[in-house]
């Protein structure tokens, strides 16, 4: 583990205080959304599809309405038709007509598990017996589960408003397509000396949060809403609820609860607007839950992928072609991260010839949803796999052939751009550094891989106010759920500014009515973008707080400093004045004081971070056991250096499950096979060993203290890390997600049959 | 219609800085393939609006309601802007059309 960062000229910002709402969560106390409970309140449960694909020819609620304790049951045809547009949503952009057919399917299923129903009872066992009364009639269509079979000629449509507009407006899959070109691909590849073309398939994967979705619905008959409910973002679930449901905004208060888990899977709503509407149906709060089955078989994971790279270097190690072709499973609706994902893939190098061509393609899969740097980790699998192979064949260490491609500051990003002050560079010295890399790994079976990876960290809208208590302590209170400890980044910056000490300032997360609106938790902005607002906030404070000091002495505003949490005349004609004491101060001149601040974030540094992993492979068995790992990541500056490396641990974590074991099973049907977390199988602390940080901090000049964001890019390297390693260990370049031992055993049986035949060749 | 490259222009009486719209790949079939389009405006309306001057049709891949349609991102000398139409645009800035994200964590 690394030692905590220099802090530099910071009292606070740097050190490692224990979070603020770390007691109440040790202790139980913390309420989770599930933890909500009323007076009358009703239950809910939802009939969801046993088809992945079908037509819903009638449904019958005759028998399940007569069940006594059944208060009312909902389907497609109560939600009000929503527009078929793309609109903005906090970092999102969502089509409101998918959505609403999502939370509850209108006249087609596309996935095994997709929602068709939802009952309130007045508990959870009638409503489920209610679900299993329900009579739905299907009209079963062949499924379409990979992107091959959505792409082919022919293939069942899915979505029939889907047109290819690029091909005569027909109907389509394939619902949108990007390209990025620059420079003369033909040429490029001409003029390299050696070219590498594979093609890779990474799995679908789930973020595996712990905590279900929940919500609570109140409508009162006031018209007014309240939900309660786990979610990266209160002001989301409003106005998306807002949209589904056809009520203004302004109608809908959120509650965020605490939350055990998103991880980008809890930016968009399931059950928030159904118990809003069971709730008007009835006249009582209304409950939702969701059981792990239907966490995995209907909520957003990450979409799986094909990825066809071809790259070529000059044998003195410089890149110069990249050809990249990609589809993404965007589940049954459009919006898979592709657009992103080409993005990133080479965002590391540059390259001055390249064509990158990605497709969105809706399948019969659950509508994925974000999952920590959305599109990234399938990318780099592919490309940092090719890295590799390229860096070997001009006979290179992996991280110099890296950093002679390299971005700095000034270099063109895929999209055209040219990056600010970036830390790719430092970021894989770090690595390059490290004990572990310069450590010797012996034995049989076993390699050493390294990969890196990118993401671009995003700014949106964020508010906060600081509020000044008599006793001189603060409260700092945000729009953004915190899910990775950024309460008590928050509460350290505020302290920071006040010169108080952080267990003087209290965070707390409020809810959509009791602050600014804030963008979502996500896009590793909160730090960054909040934290901006929290520092605006305290500046404010402090500026508010100069005028009443001057106002005790009786002098000009400007005539004094405020410095080491008190003000100071410039003068030095007075003792200086603490915080503490000039709050006693404040009803005698002038009342209360509150910092506020509002920002649409500006000036985001993006992240780069590279992994590096030790495996041995089992000759017998094909089990890859992870020896050693260690991850180096550009934080800007970490402000609880604790978080930041909880934060590269768990990335890194989800990307070795992501790497190993991690995929939806779907049997021919197209039902999902593995509806639990014994088989849907992340990795546990037995899996791992104990990842290794080390935070790399190359300030961002466009935030007040230098924060990136750090929530993310720790996922994107580790499968093409884990890859690389293995191909070291075993000689086999692994292109499939997970490197589960069936697959890889299929590939070591592969190559000693090639082994053997060319041996009995040679005899 | 305005020649290709970014920068400044020759005119009569001599050269003027010009903001560069970076034109998306799959749209360069509407501007002869050019890439790189030096365009009028101090706002990302007047650019587009000189866009669909030099190249009509294109605006329409842009804009919704006269608005930035929510699945284009602008970035501004390599910066992703909030502000949509409103963005103000400077004599020398490059402006790309990116397609919008989603985050995660």
């Amino acid at each position: 583990m690394a030692a905590a960062t220099n802090n530099g000229h910071f009292k606070v910002i740097g050190t490692r205080p224990i979070r603020h709402d770390g007691i109440d969560k040790v202790m139980g106390r913390a309420k989770y959304g599930a933890d909500y409970a009323f007076p009358g309140m009703l239950h809910g449960k939802l009939l969801r599809s046993p088809h992945a694909h079908a037509r819903i020819k009638s449904i019958n609620l005759t028998k399940a309405l007569a069940l006594p304790g059944v208060k009312a049951i909902i389907t497609g045809k109560d939600l009000p038709k929503a527009e078929n547009k793309l609109e903005q949503s906090g970092e999102m952009t969502v089509n409101p007509y998918y959505l609403s057919m999502n939370i509850l399917a209108h006249d087609k299923v596309l996935y095994d598990g997709h929602a068709i129903a939802a009952v309130a009872a007045t508990n959870p066992h009638i409503a489920e017996e209610a679900v299993r009364l329900i009579e739905v009639e299907y009209e079963v269509l062949p499924p379409v589960m990979t992107v091959d079979a959505a792409m082919k000629p022919g293939a069942p449509i899915l979505l029939h408003d889907l047109r290819n507009k690029e091909e005569g407006n027909k109907e389509t899959n394939v619902a949108q397509h990007h390209q990025f070109k620059r420079g003369d691909i033909e040429a490029g590849f001409k003029s390299a000396d050696f070219i590498i073309e594979r093609e890779f398939n990474t799995a679908m994967v789930h973020q595996g949060y712990i905590e279900p979705h929940n919500a609570v619905g109140i409508y009162n008959t006031d018209g007014q809403a309240t939900i309660y409910c786990s979610t990266q973002g209160a002001f989301d679930v409003r106005s998306l609820s807002a949209q589904v449901l056809g009520i203004a905004v302004g109608k809908i208060k959120v509650v965020p609860a605490e939350i055990g888990g998103g991880f980008g899977g809890k930016t968009t709503i399931y059950l928030e607007p159904l118990s809003v509407l069971l709730s008007k149906m009835t006249g009582a709060p209304v409950k939702l839950v969701m059981t792990r089955g239907e966490v995995l078989r209907a909520t957003g994971p990450t979409s799986g992928s094909k990825i066809k790279v071809k790259m070529g270097a000059t044998k003195d190690g410089t890149i110069v072609a990249a050809q990249v072709w990609m589809a993404y499973e965007a589940g049954a609706y459009p919006g898979s991260p592709v657009g992103a994902g080409a993005m990133c893939i080479i965002a590391p190098y540059t390259i001055e010839n390249l064509q990158i061509d990605g497709y969105d393609v809706v399948v019969n899969r659950p509508k994925t949803a974000a999952y920590r740097a959305p599109g990234a980790t399938n990318a780099a699998f592919a490309s940092e796999t090719i890295i590799d192979e390229l860096a070997d064949k001009c006979g290179m260490d992996p991280l110099d052939f890296r950093l002679k491609n390299g971005v700095k500051e000034g270099s063109a990003q895929v999209v055209g751009p040219p990056f600010k002050r970036i830390g790719f560079v430092e970021t894989c010295e770090a690595i390059k550094n490290s004990e572990h890399y310069k450590s010797k790994l012996t034995g049989k079976n076993r390699g050493r891989g390294v990969a890196t990876g990118f993401w671009f960290n995003a700014g949106m809208q964020s508010s906060a106010t600081v509020n000044i208590h008599t006793d001189g302590t603060a409260s700092v209170v945000t729009g953004s759920t915190d899910i990775g400890g950024s309460r008590a980044a928050m509460a350290m910056i505020t302290a920071e500014v006040l010169g108080l000490p952080v267990t003087d300032v209290r965070p707390l997360v409020a809810d959509t009515d009791s602050i600014g609106h804030t963008d979502v938790t996500g896009g590793s902005r909160v730090t960054f973008a909040t934290g901006m607002a929290v520092y605006e906030a305290a500046q404010d404070a402090i500026k508010q707080l100069t005028e009443r000091a001057a106002k005790v002495w009786e002098i000009k505003p400007d005539q004094i400093e405020f410095r080491d949490g008190a003000f100071h005349s410039k003068a030095g004609d007075k003792p200086p004045m603490a915080i503490k004491e000039l709050a006693k101060r404040l009803a005698r001149t002038g009342g209360p004081i509150t910092g506020r601040a509002s920002v649409n974030a500006r000036g985001v540094g993006p992240g780069f971070a590279a992994t590096l992993v030790d495996v041995e492979v089992d000759p017998d068995t094909a089990k890859v056991k992870l020896l050693r790992c260690t991850i180096a990541q550009d934080a800007g500056r970490a402000i609880h250096p604790s978080y930041v490396e909880g934060q590269m641990q768990g990335g890194t974590a989800q990307g070795l499950g992501w790497a190993l074991n991690e995929e939806y099973f779907y049997d021919d049907k197209g039902t999902l096979r593995n509806t639990g977390l014994l088989d849907y199988r992340m990795p546990t602390c037995l899996d791992l060993p104990m990842i290794e940080t080390i935070i790399v901090e190359v300030p961002n000049p466009g935030h007040p203290l230098g924060v990136r964001g750090v929530g993310e890019v720790s996922i994107v390297p580790p499968p093409a890390a884990v890859a690389n390693a293995i191909f070291h260990a075993v000689g086999i370049r692994m292109m499939e997600t997970p490197m589960s031992p069936p697959k890889l055993m299929k590939e070591m049986l592969k190559k000693r049959a090639a082994e053997n035949a060319q041996s009995a060749a040679a005899d | 219609m305005l020649p290709d490259g970014a920068g400044p222009i020759r005119s009569g009486s001599g050269f003027f800085p010009m903001p560069t719209a970076i034109i998306p790949a799959l749209l360069r079939k509407l501007t002869a393939g050019r890439e790189r389009v030096a365009v009028k405006g101090g706002t990302v309306r007047e650019i587009v609006a000189d866009l669909e001057r030099q190249f009509p049709g294109l605006a329409n891949h842009l804009l919704d309601a006269g608005e930035i349609k929510p699945s284009i991102a602008i970035s501004i000398d390599g910066e992703i802007v909030p502000g949509g139409v409103l963005e103000p645009v400077g004599e020398n800035s490059e402006v790309h059309f990116l397609p919008a994200l989603s985050g995660g964590a």
